[in-house]
């Protein structure tokens, strides 16, 4: 019976052979480690997301009046309201660490290298996406640190030379944050941003399982195969990877729902403090900080002090800032070793990329802290560093000598 | 590198920022605190929070409304009878689930005080509780300001010292505090040995017997109402927490049982 059913599906849509292909036959490398499941936890993050998100939309009014009262609405009024605003506030910071985790462990084990190049240009599509969706987002519940925060961004496209302001005008919607931009960019948040991020994230899936997934070791299990043409050192995606998923989304919804419950302000990181009091464009709050996830670039933004010839030192920021965020996505060519994962690199990959982490982790203190002239100098220094890691890449790479890589996965 | 590290540490102090949340506010030894006084909040001590919304709407309720909270669910969370919460601490018709709006006029407050009195249900998470509990004890008698009080936490702030009747007269007075030496200890005549003082300004002290309370019960008081304050901006946390543990264990049993698959399937690959 159930055959039969399968058959009549089968012979008009390929269910049994996309099942095949994506889950059941999915060949997935053994030893792969924990920056392995950040890719999961993603699509994790991003389910909570997209279903809190439908639910905050039935309560919420994007209006000016009444957008913060309405999150207060639902945070009082709305059965269970706090645990679905909770659930999306909490979300999109486990996102952003998610994607930084994953990214992180591509740039490790050289998960953008060939033939993985628009695997990685997919991805960072997303984290694009994320950018643009984490910003709007953030400006719904009509804060003071929303407005505010909004009135820094979009003024920086102010400082684009000759028709810096009235595209500004025209994007804003008014001659200063209002209404009208909030409506806006509750469109983008709700409708625009998350059907692309949906349809980037189902191709950035298809790329995957198309060129297969890399490994630690960053070895090409495709070169030996059994006598089926399966790779040697590779397991069915299910069931062996998925109970391992399970597993590790137990882990990660236990970390999550103890923030939920128990520390949804996240010391004011999560939530922060001044965003408790409702926007008010005639009171500039002392200083204004991003969320903590954009804080390396915004520290990278304020770092840029200095106008060259015409261009003022807010449209280089911005400029910076931007640069920043785009060279991610040509890591591929940028990398010119012939080996793949950080373990068998030679040493200046290896300390380029700390040095990568530690500017990353600096820079994201100072942006969240208010500027002084030691800490700008501190910013400008990490900011250079920041883009050494990429614009050496093609000299350390070409010149440093890696360790051989073995033909098999070893696992201990 | 090495240069960096110096530059990190000896421009530390710069880096990261220090120093509390409470302005100007002077200790009784006379140092500048600049922290804020501590206030025990208990969300579950629930004859605090009634004696709290006793004050907020006799002394506060006023000026400053609770616009996103309700009457009737304020009298629940805190355990006491809707009747008797509406006949008791309500002054008007209003019913049980109105917001709890006042009925000052914005563009009237504004010309009374220069800026309209701000809604407080949010106070305690903007401000934090700290700041509340020691803004509200640091008023004192200030003739210049247009109602005759400043405040050391929040100053030339326009609201007048609501609870002057409970604290009394306090007044900014300087006394004869010992001086500190550059090493940090207490300064000393290098001849006689005495300890050297000086004045210093700034300190808070409350006219005898003029206020309905003494220090300690007025505090006690402050303290409930700050109690208030916080549940205000955060009604929900008893309950959430305490689902929060239900939770957490239905995860915690969850993960138990995939790992107990994880490692059977693990088996199978090695």
């Amino acid at each position: 019976m159930f055959k039969k059913l399968l058959n009549w599906f089968d012979e008009r849509l390929p269910v049994t052979a996309t099942i095949e292909r994506h889950l059941t036959k999915y060949p997935a490398p053994i030893g792969q480690n924990f920056w392995y499941l950040a890719g999961v936890l993603l699509i994790v993050v991003f389910v909570i997301q997209f279903l809190s998100g439908i639910w905050l939309l039935m309560n919420y009014e994007a209006t000016s009046e009444r957008a913060f009262a309405s999150v207060q609405y639902i945070m009082r009024d709305v059965n269970y309201g706090w645990i679905i605003r909770y659930m999306h506030t909490t979300g999109a910071s486990a996102f952003f660490l998610l994607i930084y985790l994953h990214m992180f462990r591509g740039m490790m084990y050289g998960s953008y290298q060939k033939p993985r190049e628009l695997l990685w240009i997919l991805g960072w599509l997303t984290y694009i996406i994320l950018v643009a969706e984490g910003f709007t987002g953030y400006v719904l519940p009509w804060g003071q640190m929303s407005f505010w925060a909004a009135q820094v961004i979009f003024s920086l496209l102010g400082a684009i030379p000759v028709i810096g302001e009235d595209l500004l005008t025209w994007i804003r919607g008014d001659y200063l944050i209002s209404g009208i931009t909030l409506n806006r960019l509750f469109a983008f948040h709700v409708v625009l941003l998350p059907t692309l991020l949906a349809v980037v994230v189902f191709v950035h899936i298809l790329a995957l399982h198309e060129v297969g997934s890399n490994n630690p070791e960053g070895i090409d299990v495709k070169k030996k195969v059994d006598s089926d043409g399966v790779p040697l050192d590779t397991v069915p995606f299910f069931p062996y990877d998925v109970v391992k998923d399970l597993y590790a989304i137990g882990i990660f919804l236990i970390i999550f729902c103890s923030v939920l419950f128990f520390f949804p302000d996240g010391g004011g990181y999560l939530i922060e403090y001044i965003n408790y009091e409702p926007a008010n464009n005639l009171k500039t709050p002392d200083h204004i900080v991003p969320a903590w996830y954009y804080t390396p670039y915004y520290a990278m933004l304020r770092a840029i002090t200095f106008p060259i010839g015409p261009l003022t030192a807010k449209f280089l920021g911005f400029v910076v800032m931007a640069a920043a965020m785009v060279i991610f996505a040509l890591l591929p060519w940028l990398d010119k070793s012939p080996v793949k994962s950080i373990r068998y690199k030679g040493i200046y990959s290896k300390v380029f990329l700390f040095l990568f982490v530690i500017s990353f982790i600096v820079l994201g203190y100072l942006g969240s802290v208010a500027p002084n002239p030691t800490r700008t100098f501190l910013a400008q220094i990490f900011t250079i560093i920041y883009f050494a890691y990429f614009l050496l890449m093609p000299f350390y790479t070409k010149y440093e000598k890696c360790k051989p890589v073995p033909e098999r996965i070893l696992v201990k | 590198m090495r240069l960096l590290i110096f530059l990190i540490v000896i421009s530390s102090s710069q880096v990261f920022s220090a120093g509390g949340n409470c302005g100007v506010y002077l200790s009784e030894e006379g140092g500048e605190k600049g922290v804020c006084d501590n206030v025990d909040i208990d969300h579950l001590d629930l004859p605090s929070l009634q004696r709290g919304v006793k004050l907020y709407m006799n002394y506060c309720f006023g000026c400053h409304s609770l616009e996103y909270a309700r009457y009737n669910r304020v009298a629940a969370d805190l355990g006491i009878p809707d009747d008797l919460f509406m006949d008791n601490l309500v002054f008007g018709d209003q019913k049980p689930g109105d917001l709890m709006t006042i009925a000052m006029k914005s563009e009237d407050s504004e010309q009374w005080f220069g800026v309209p009195p701000p809604d407080l249900t949010l106070v305690t998470s903007l401000r934090s509780s700290e700041w509340v509990y020691t803004y509200l004890k640091s008023f004192y008698v200030d003739n210049s300001r247009p109602l005759g009080v400043n405040n050391k936490v929040y100053e030339n702030v326009g609201m007048p010292n609501v609870l002057a009747n409970l604290q009394g007269v306090q007044r900014s007075v300087c006394k004869l505090v010992p001086d500190i030496a550059e090493n940090s200890g207490l300064k000393q005549d290098p001849l006689t040995g005495e300890i050297i003082y000086k004045e210093k300004c700034g300190f808070l002290e409350v006219d005898l017997n003029s206020g309905e309370l003494d220090e300690e019960a007025f505090n006690e008081n402050l303290r409930d109402l700050t109690n208030f304050l916080a549940y205000m901006a955060d009604p929900i946390k008893s309950e959430r927490e305490s689902l929060g543990v239900y939770v957490i264990l239905y995860l915690i049993l969850f993960t138990i049982f995939s790992y107990l698959l994880y490692r059977e399937f693990k088996k199978e690959v090695h």
